[in-house]
């Protein structure tokens, strides 16, 4: 007999009477990781010159984008083309492949229909590359090459949405975490970047786009940051790739005649708050969610698409909840029981035919039985009366046979009487 | 790996190394890790396997300084059964749910070929259950509460001499489907002499007999020293206690002898310390990855093997899940209609057979008829002829008669009238 461990009816709680060392799982998995390394796939989206290429580079501290590896808005093409590039980075022990995708040519055409089409086909091939590794037979160590996290650029109009900004994001938002920013904010005064931001928002809410949330924290002051976090979304952002002499301290900044925009004052833009969320704090978070909702997403209606060909669609609700191995499982045994249920029906029809059949001959046959005995009985019949006839036949002829013999005897008797009555001299 | 179909050619597919110029902060993604690990709380299953009474229980109390519940088996036991427990324990902020797996009846019965079986099939089951998750189409392997078996504590009995062929034929069984630790129960019944060579003993029927048992690792740098010189103690003699005996000015876990007290946490005393160490403290985190990266995957390709799935077809493309789904559907449904057919094959044939079976019966009875029929014509032929006889001879008769009659007229001898009455009479 065999019990599983029952987390229906609940685990145990127990206290313990001294340190026991479990304390030390935290510890384990933190080597663990570190040795292998961590992996984070950065799509950057948006029109030419909105200042991705330097975002990225203010972010990572590094020349992603540099002369020999010059950033989307110099690489435009005829279509829109979705690229990447794959860099190692390490800090503090910690190694990081980054991949930036990013999207020469996206909104810049005249005709801008279908530019997201390219990238959805990017996200789910990523998407797709997973499904098979993880499907695999033999599957080794799958590298992760699936979107984390998809930072949008809106132009910094001042007014609202473009009409291509909002297609596509209802486009993606269910198939990747969707950031969006405000480029080059350093064009925009406080308030009219507030008054920007809370339109943007607005028009999110209107159109049912589901960006990225921050997930929940669990203690007081860090549920508070992230208020006011969400309070600045969307951020508004200004990159740059040279560093400034301000008041004595090197900063990243952008010289103008009339002052310096730091790209790290927390009063100039909202660089810092993209900076410490996507890196520092939630870039944990932004994979999971990938992993756990957009890829499920994707593979749940990818093979949903499989098992459910010529099924017909009342069916099709309760079987997501089954792996399509015990789903088969399910069709055979219905499949069985089918074909049970058709042969104990021929074989009633089959029985009923023949009893019917045999019946039918039982009753022709008890019929000529019938009239074959009725038959002999007529033909006895006659038989008998016949023999009668005869029986008859032969008494009268007897009786007539013995008459005669009595009257010729009788004759003979009178011939000789009257022979006698002759000689007699009486009768003449 | 998995092959990408038709990506777009990418502008840098080489992995740059590139240096930072600043504190980017990514350094903090294993502390991420972390603690999204540590929020979700971790997850450690043992299974222990011994004969009745070797001290199973007591160690897992001692273990994990609480009492754990259950009474003492018996030693009637029918057959090995399996009993699991989950148990919530807490240390510091690390939840960890702890669920014990105990063989009951281990080793008690007369015949023992069985024996391994059920905890066999036990670890299968947990494999199963994870499978048929991760094979469903809506699955939720995030929240999965994970029941595979990540450490098995296989139980020596103190015999001194060598290991019992139970324990090589069930160590052989369960080697290439969980982690196996072998430990010396009850080791205080064995002097220190004694032990080294028992010790020795059991590592090289071990190795004789190719069971594999797990190797602590000793790739990171940071546990490879420790894990390494605690092998050489492999495998650990251990003592339990639940009780507490005071020795110098502390209160210690031991037990008291007229002549000692054995320390349970004196590594002169007995290896209980080192077990704990490599258990709980160092390695538990690499026990629950063995588990899922090797075992779990053993047992997934068997599996998948087992129902025809295989990874490449001879032109070494790889298939994707939907295809080989498809396929095996598929095959699955023409396997199905087959059989069908032949059974309505099988149905058309009897059919016809009976059929004939019949025709050839009616056909009997009708000739059967036919001959009775052409019978009854004869006797009715007969009859007629008969009749006919019987009317010549009467009319023969009649004929005669007749002649005589006017014979007997034309003679003039006058019969009395009387006599022609009387024969007049008669043929009336």
């Amino acid at each position: 007999m065999i019990e599983r461990p029952d987390s229906v009816v609940g685990s145990i709680s127990r206290n313990l009477d001294g340190y026991v060392g479990f304390a030390n799982l935290p510890n384990q998995v933190y080597r663990k990781s570190v040795k292998r390394g961590f992996e984070f796939t950065l799509m950057v989206v948006g029109e030419s010159g909105l200042g991705k290429s330097t975002l990225i580079n203010s972010l990572f501290l590094t020349d992603l984008y540099s002369k020999e590896y010059p950033g989307p808005s110099q690489r435009i093409k005829k279509t829109v083309q979705v690229e990447q590039s794959k860099v190692l980075i390490k800090e503090g022990g910690v190694q990081l492949t980054l991949t930036i995708v990013d999207t020469p040519g996206f909104g810049d055409a005249v005709d801008n229909s279908n530019c997201w089409q390219p990238v959805i086909n990017y996200i789910d091939s990523k998407f797709e590359d997973f499904l098979n590794a993880e499907s695999r037979v033999n599957r080794r160590l799958m590298p992760d090459n699936r979107v984390h996290c998809c930072l949008y650029f809106i132009a910094p109009s001042g007014h609202g949405l473009k009409p291509l900004d909002i297609e596509f994001m209802k486009r993606l938002h269910e198939k990747v975490n969707v950031i969006p920013l405000i480029a080059k904010a350093d064009t925009l005064t406080p308030e009219e970047c507030h008054h920007f931001k809370k339109q943007i928002m607005k028009e999110i809410l209107e159109h049912k786009i589901k960006i990225y949330e921050f997930p929940d924290a669990e203690e007081d002051e860090d549920r508070k940051l992230i208020k006011k976090i969400k309070e600045r979304m969307p951020l508004a952002v200004v990159g740059s790739n040279t560093v400034i002499e301000v008041n004595g301290k090197k900063v990243r900044g952008r010289q103008y005649p009339w002052g310096v925009a730091e790209v790290e004052n927390g009063e100039h833009c909202d660089f810092t708050i993209l900076r410490n969320m996507l890196i520092r704090t939630h870039m944990q978070d932004l994979k999971d969610v990938t992993n756990n909702v957009h890829y499920e997403n994707y593979r749940s209606k990818k093979l949903a698409a499989v098992t459910c060909n010529g099924v017909d669609a009342t069916k099709t609700k309760g079987q997501l909840t089954k792996s399509p191995l015990a789903q088969m499982e399910e069709e055979r045994r219905e499949h069985v029981s089918k074909m049970k249920k058709m042969e104990n029906e021929m074989e009633q029809v089959f029985e009923m035919k023949v009893k019917e059949k045999k019946q039918k001959l039982k009753d022709s046959e008890a019929e000529l039985e019938r009239r074959h005995e009725q038959m002999k009985k007529n033909l006895e019949a006659h038989y008998k009366e016949l023999e009668e006839k005869r029986r008859q036949f032969e008494e009268e002829k007897m009786t007539w046979e013995a008459q005669q013999r009595v009257l010729e005897q009788l004759k003979l008797d009178a011939s000789k009487t009257m022979e006698k009555n002759k000689k007699k001299g009486k009768i003449f | 790996m998995a092959v990408a179909v038709g990506r777009k050619a990418s502008q840098s597919e080489d992995l740059r190394n590139l240096n930072l110029s600043g504190h980017v902060g990514f350094d903090s993604l294993p502390d991420q890790l972390v603690n999204k690990s540590t929020t979700q709380g971790f997850c450690f299953n043992i299974l222990c396997v011994g004969e009745t009474g070797v001290g199973k229980s007591t160690l897992m109390d001692t273990l994990f300084n609480t009492k754990f519940e259950g009474d003492p088996a018996t030693h009637n036991e029918p057959g090995v059964r399996l009993k699991a427990r989950s148990y919530e324990l807490q240390e510091s902020n690390v939840r960890l749910k702890l669920t014990i797996v105990d063989t009951v009846g281990f080793g008690d019965q007369i015949n023992k070929d069985d024996s391994y079986k059920p905890i066999v099939e036990y670890i299968d089951a947990q494999f199963e259950a994870y499978l048929q998750e991760e094979l469903k189409i809506k699955r939720s392997l995030f929240n999965y509460h994970d029941t595979r078996i990540h450490a098995c504590l296989y139980f020596i009995a103190p015999t001194g001499h060598s290991l019992k062929s139970l324990d090589l034929v069930t160590m052989k069984k369960l080697d290439s489907k969980v982690n196996i630790i072998p430990i010396i129960a009850k080791a205080d019944t064995i002097a220190k002499n004694e032990l080294h060579k028992f010790k020795s003993k059991i590592m090289s029927e071990l190795v004789s007999n190719g069971v594999q048992i797990y190797q602590f690792p000793t790739d990171e740098e940071t546990v490879a020293e420790i894990n390494a010189t605690m092998s050489v103690h492999l495998p650990f003699a251990v003592v339990g206690s639940t009780e507490e005996v005071k020795i110098g000015n502390k209160m210690a876990k031991a037990r008291q002898y007229p002549w000692g007290i054995v320390q349970v946490e004196n590594e002169n005393h007995c290896d209980f310390v080192k077990l704990r160490e490599m258990l709980i403290r160092v390695n538990m985190e690499d026990l629950r990855e063995q588990t899922h990266s090797r075992h779990y995957e053993l047992y997934r390709r068997c599996k998948l093997e087992e129902m025809g799935f295989k990874d490449t077809d001879p032109d070494s493309k790889p298939f994707s899940l939907q295809e080989t789904y498809e396929a095996k559907r598929n095959e699955f449904l023409g396997e199905l209609q087959k059989k069908e057919e032949e059974m309505r094959q099988m149905f058309v044939m009897r059919v016809k057979e009976k059929e004939t079976e019949l025709k050839e019966a009616e056909k009997e009875l009708h000739e059967k008829f036919d001959r009775l029929k052409k019978t009854h014509q004869d006797e009715k032929k007969k009859l007629e002829e008969k009749k006919k006889e019987i009317e010549e001879e009467v009319s023969a008769f009649n004929k005669k008669k007749a002649l005589l009659q006017s014979q007997a007229q034309q003679a003039g001898s006058q019969p009395t009238k009387k006599d022609k009455d009387k024969k007049n009479s008669s043929f009336t």
